[in-house]
Parts: C-alpha cells; sequence; structure tokens
C-alpha cells in the first residue's frame, strides 16, 4: 500500500506527462521491473497455492507448502536449473542442445567410475581429494563434449539440431557401455554433500551468512548502478522504485533464510549426529535447521556467474548480436564459428557440473541419470522466456523457469497423480507457456 | 578545381574477381579511390557493385586479385581485417542486431570495457549521445532495441557506427535507400563534411542525380565489369545512363 502512495506522489512531483501510464504503469514504469518477471512470480505463486489448496480440500494434508517440501524443491531444482542457465546462450545464437541430458548420464557414469573404482585405488578410500578430482574431471569431460558437438556445428556446417539429437543417443549409449549398465553406489562421502542431504547443508549460521551477504551484494550493486547513472547524467530510478527493488529482493532472500532454517533435521540424523559428536540429545528432540543444501548455493553461484557473463562482458554481448543477427554480428567482425563453439563447451560444462549433483543427491551414477532432461532443460530456458527466434533470453528467467517445472513436477507427485498424467500436464503446460509468451511479446510490441 | 588524383591512393583494387557457382559477380575490375574524394559507383541490380565492395569490406573474399590500401598491399580475409585497415561499410541491410539497443550496435564488435573487462555500457551510451548528437538531433531512443526504431533512425545509427571510429575510407551501399527527402539531405551533408575531413568515400546508389551531386567521380557497372570510370565534370547525365543500361561508354567511343 505505501508504495502505490509513494508512486503516486513521486509522478505528481514530475508530471512528466506520466498520467495516462496508470498506477500499475507507474508502478513497473518506476520500478524498471521486468513484467514477464512478474508473471513468472504469479505462476510459481498459482502453482504452490494451488497445490497446497488442493492438497489441504481432497487429501485432508497440504504438503506442498512446508518447508520440507519447498527446501527439497530447491535440491530437485539445482541440476535443471545450472543447465538451463547455459541453454539460454545456446538458444538466444538459435541454435539447440538435445544432448544435455544424455551428456550429465555419460559424465555422471564416468565420475562414478573415477570415484569408486579408479581414484581410491591411488589416493585410499574417503581421501579429500577425490571429490575435486572427480568433479574437474567431470565437468572437462561435459566440456570436450561439447566442444566436440560445437566444433561439428559450427566448423562443419551440421545443424545443432542433427548434432545433438546424434548426440543424446550416442552418449545415452556410451553411459550404458561405460558399466555395462550397472549402477554404482554409494559414491565417496565428500563428493555425497554436493547432492544436498542432512549433511550437504550448510546449517543456520552459515545460511544467514549467505543471507546477509547476498542483501549487501544487492544494496551494493544498486548504489553503485545509480552512481554509474549519476556520473553520466542519465535518468534516475525514482527513490521509492529503488526502496520497493530493494527491499522486496532483501526481503524475498531472508525469507529463503528463514524458510531453510525452519526445516529440522530428521530425528535418525540427529541422533546420529549427537552420538558421533557426543552430545545428549534432550527428550523433546534437537532442533537442528539444515539451512541452504549445498546444490542450491552452486545453482547461485552458476546463475550469478552467467548472468554477469551474459550482461556484463563482450562473450555476452555478442552472444546476443548472433542471436539477433548473425549476418552482422560476422560484418562487425565477431568470430561466430569461434562463438558458436565456445557456447557449447560452456553448455557442456554446465552439463558436466550439473551430473555432480545429480548424481550426488543419489549418492550413485546410474546409466539412466538425468534421462529426458534436455526437455526438462529446454523447457525451464523457454518458459524463462528465452525466444527460440534467437536473441531473447535472461539467465534469471531460466532459472524460475525451472523452478516453475519442478513445481508443476513436485506438485503433482505430492497430491498423487499417475507419472503418466504429470507427462501430459508438463507437456501441456510448455505448450501453453509458449504461446502465453507470443501473446505476450505482441502486446509489449 | 584541384586535382585530387595525385600521391598515394587511399584504395586500389586490382584485377579483382569473385565468381558464385560459375557466375561472374565481379569480373577483373580495377578501381581506385584518393582521399577527400568521393567515387560514385553506378549499374543495374546485380551489375556487382556489392559484390565488389563486400570484397574490400571483407564480408566476402575475392577470388583473385589485390587491394593496396595507402600504398601498401593488403590481405582482406575477414570484415576484422577490413575495420582494421580503418575501412567503415554502411550496408545496405544496415547489418544492425535488432535485438540490441543503439549504442550496443553503434560498438558491436568493438566494445568499450572498463579495467576490470567489464563491459562499459555507461560509457558506450554516453559516446552513443555525444555523436548522434551531431549526426541526427532528434535521435531519442537510447534505450529501446533498434528493432524498434524508424528507418531513419536505424540508418543513423548504422552511419554513427561507420563514422565514429575514425575510419579512412567509408563504403556506403545506398544510404539513403530508406530515408525520407529532409533525412536524404541530412546525409548528403554528412558526405561532404567527411570528404572535406580527408576520408575517401565509395558511395552506392541507384539514383544518378544525387550521384551527379554529391560524386567526383563515378564508376560503372555491368555484368560483373567495369564500363566507364569518368569524372563527374566530363559526363553528361545521359552517358552515366547511357552506360548503365547499354554497357557502352559513350566517351570512349568518341576518342
Amino acid at each position: 500500500m505505501t508504495d502505490t502512495t509513494e508512486a503516486s506522489d513521486a509522478s505528481a512531483e514530475t508530471k512528466s506527462g506520466q498520467q495516462d501510464l496508470g498506477l500499475i504503469g507507474k508502478f513497473l514504469k518506476g520500478t524498471e521491473i521486468d513484467t514477464r518477471l512478474l508473471g513468472m512470480f504469479g505462476a510459481l505463486a498459482l502453482i504452490w497455492f494451488g497445490f497446497h489448496i488442493y492438497g489441504a480440500v481432497f487429501n485432508g494434508f497440504g504438503a506442498m507448502l512446508t518447508p520440507r517440501n519447498l527446501w527439497n524443491l530447491s535440491v530437485q531444482t539445482s541440476s535443471i536449473g545450472i543447465m538451463a542457465t547455459g541453454m539460454v546462450l545456446v538458444i538466444v545464437t538459435r541454435h539447440i542442445d538435445l544432448s544435455v541430458g544424455a551428456l550429465l548420464g555419460v559424465t555422471g557414469m564416468t565420475m562414478g567410475i573415477v570415484q569408486v573404482e579408479i581414484l581410491p585405488q591411488y589416493l585410499g578410500l574417503g581421501h579429500p581429494l577425490i571429490w575435486i578430482v572427480t568433479a574437474t574431471i567431470g565437468i572437462l569431460m561435459g566440456m570436450t563434449i561439447g566442444a566436440f558437438h560445437g566444433w561439428l556445428i559450427a566448423y562443419r556446417g551440421i545443424p545443432a539440431f542433427i548434432v545433438t539429437l546424434g548426440g543424446l543417443l550416442v552418449w545415452r549409449g556410451a553411459a550404458f557401455l561405460a558399466n555395462n549398465g550397472k549402477t554404482i553406489s554409494p559414491v565417496d562421502s565428500t563428493f555425497q554433500l554436493l547432492g544436498g542431504g542432512p549433511y550437504g547443508t550448510i546449517g543456520a549460521t552459515g545460511s544467514w551468512v549467505v543471507g546477509i551477504i547476498v542483501c549487501i551484494a544487492i544494496v551494493w550493486m544498486m548504489v553503485s548502478s545509480r552512481r554509474s547513472r549519476q556520473r553520466h547524467g542519465f535518468a534516475q530510478r525514482p527513490i521509492w522504485g529503488e526502496l520497493t527493488v530493494g527491499g522486496t529482493s532483501c526481503a524475498l532472500v531472508i525469507g529463503s533464510v528463514l524458510l531453510v532454517n525452519s526445516y529440522p533435521w530428521p530425528r535418525g540424523i540427529v541422533n546420529q549426529y549427537a552420538a558421533a559428536n557426543n552430545i545428549t540429545v534432550p527428550p523433546e528432540g534437537l532442533f537442528i535447521s539444515h539451512g541452504f543444501a549445498i546444490p542450491v548455493l552452486i545453482l547461485v553461484v552458476v546463475g550469478v556467474l552467467m548472468t554477469i557473463l551474459v550482461k556484463r562482458t563482450r562473450f555476452g554481448r555478442n552472444v546476443f548480436a548472433i542471436g539477433g543477427n548473425p549476418e552482422a554480428a560476422e560484418l562487425a567482425g565477431i568470430n561466430v564459428k569461434w562463438m558458436t563453439m565456445r557456447i557449447f563447451m560452456l553448455m557442456g560444462s554446465l552439463a558436466g557440473l550439473a551430473a555432480v549433483v545429480a548424481s550426488a543427491r543419489l549418492n550413485s551414477a546410474t546409466n539412466a541419470l538425468g534421462l529426458l532432461d534436455e526437455l526438462y532443460v529446454i523447457a525451464a530456458a523457454v518458459i524463462g522466456g528465452t525466444s527460440l527466434a534467437g536473441g531473447i533470453g535472461t539467465i534469471y528467467g531460466a532459472i524460475l523457469g525451472a523452478l516453475v517445472m519442478q513445481s508443476l513436477q513436485s506438485g503433482m507427485v505430492l497430491i498423487g497423480f499417475d507419472t503418466s498424467v504429470q507427462q501430459i500436464v508438463v507437456g501441456s503446460v510448455l505448450v501453453l507457456a509458449v504461446y502465453l509468451d507470443n501473446l505476450y511479446r505482441k502486446n509489449v510490441k | 578545381m584541384t586535382d585530387l588524383r595525385s600521391g598515394t591512393p587511399l584504395v586500389e583494387m586490382r584485377n579483382i574477381s569473385i565468381a558464385f557457382g560459375g557466375i561472374r559477380a565481379v569480373d577483373g575490375v580495377s578501381l581506385d579511390l584518393y582521399a577527400g574524394e568521393v567515387v560514385g559507383l553506378l549499374g543495374h541490380n546485380g551489375a556487382g557493385k556489392s559484390t565488389l565492395i563486400k570484397c574490400l569490406s571483407g564480408a566476402y573474399q575475392a577470388d583473385s586479385g589485390e587491394f593496396w590500401i595507402e600504398g601498401k598491399k593488403a590481405q582482406i580475409t575477414s570484415p576484422r581485417d577490413s575495420r582494421n585497415l580503418n575501412i567503415e561499410t554502411i550496408y545496405q541491410t544496415l547489418a544492425l542486431a535488432d535485438n540490441l539497443d543503439a549504442a550496443s550496435n553503434l560498438f558491436l564488435g568493438r566494445e568499450l570495457t572498463t579495467r576490470f573487462g567489464f563491459l562499459d555500457d555507461a560509457s558506450m551510451e554516453a559516446e552513443t549521445r555525444r555523436i548522434m548528437a551531431q549526426l541526427n538531433p532528434n535521435f531519442k531512443k537510447f534505450k529501446e532495441p533498434v528493432s524498434a526504431l524508424s528507418g531513419g533512425q536505424r540508418q543513423s545509427v548504422a552511419i554513427a557506427r561507420a563514422v565514429y571510429f575514425n575510419a579512412r575510407i567509408l563504403i556506403m551501399d545506398e544510404p539513403t535507400a530508406a530515408l525520407g527527402v529532409h533525412e536524404t539531405e541530412m546525409v548528403a551533408d554528412l558526405i561532404k563534411e567527411l570528404k572535406n575531413q580527408g576520408l575517401g568515400i565509395f558511395l552506392i546508389s541507384h539514383d544518378t542525380r544525387e550521384m551527379m551531386d554529391l560524386c567526383d567521380r563515378v564508376a560503372v557497372m555491368k555484368n560483373g565489369q567495369l564500363i566507364g570510370n569518368e569524372r563527374v565534370e566530363d559526363v553528361t547525365e545521359d552517358d552515366i545512363l547511357s552506360m548503365i543500361i547499354m554497357g557502352k561508354n559513350p566517351k570512349k567511343q568518341q576518342n
């Protein structure tokens, strides 16, 4: 409410022909919020509350909006979200990568073999270096395969659709052959932490530290952007707009800290932990918070780095130029082929990283790891506003898109929909989302 | 009238040829350009004007022939080479990335960065505002993607990109095709000003009258070959038309 009154005050002061915008228009102009972002938050709220209420009414228990489920949701989103950030660049440059799920499978399988069968022979079981060597190998392997795909696409002129469709089959087959279809489990105990689970979290204090650092970063970015605009004499965002955006962002961050801290470890884990650390558990039980899961933090770091790459570097700018007009990019002296190859290398690396998270979360490497992930990743990017025509897309959109997809999936599991029904719903939602996106774009223009 | 054609030419194209699938789009064309000179390229659609120019700008690679830039033999195998030789091109299609704003397009491939290597968007926008204030004072849409701009505004972005980087040689492929009367005049004034600053300009256009006004020399092409290369004072509009249509140079026949 205070926002709207401030909004009218501000516009009354400026009186710069904004009368025809209306309150909502003024709010959007002042805060410079992407309407698509609001739409996605709306969709998310609809899904969350919808499933919660459905569960409460028909099953007698709304499981959707519990700390436990939302925490799980955040972990489940990580692997798809990590890959979706790379898929944005691929789709923005008018390509597609259908092989990310198979890539995840083959790198996950390779990492399983490396950490369970090869490294312990040399380093000894449970050696602290195992996880990092394994993860590095997985990411490098993803990058190498991505480079090969990118080379075929850029320098041999084979359409990305075909190269990665072939890759989908080839690497899925390779994942099976790697260990003759046998599942590798359990994985290295440190590696396992990268997938979340009660021990793979940073606890209540750690979460507060992360939350506060993020809030400080948000404020710092807003201040420095304002200074930069001031220095060059560009139009400023009104103060109330800055406050609204900054306040909402920080509130979301603090809210999520409170959320993950209100989900305690299960009793079995607490007892195990207490026994290991010589703590006596009081009869009413110990409340030990999960806090943020490590895979979620990985996703956040990937999201931030990818956003910087896209928004603040020449590489990112050139990616979007290629997407907008490949010919113009070439004429502007951009090496489009090398860029294309690098984009697929990046996508491959991210698939390798996602494989780390996914196999660590399952505590096993199976040849079916990442099956159909390519579709969820593409859907996440597209729902997040990445245009298949190229040139348009955002990293945060793709991550939110992954969260929307995962929420839908998780919500249907909670209220007991069949897998077949889930597939029908997810497929329909994807088509509907793209249709709505088309309508949105037409209206904006 | 001072003779412009003295000293080393800025550009010398010698026997340039390029073929696409058996069609000789440019067939042994030699043409030069001096500092402070505007050379008009005329001819029907498909005569090879744009193709010749694209060889110089690096968009195409000539099959044979040599480029000499300011007296030195130059290898032009990509648009980057051409830009490094201070050759800037305004393409007929404008070659703008429609999804990006004016500043991003102006600095495309040559983005300004901060000392940490990140994009310096604020400086790029400030520079864009500065040059646009000179070229097209009415230009206000700095934040919108260029797809939201009018034909004339898009054209001015493309022109700004070509003149911003201190080009020595400017190639303008139909720079006024999409413009209204007023904007066409602005481009004509700009060409005159750049010429006075000592740039060499290749100008492609279909408008013979306009070419007679702006150019020092006209070169006429037909079927990939150079038909005539005459000083504007020495020919009439009819001479040029007959070269374009008949492929014959009346001046040469008289001699």
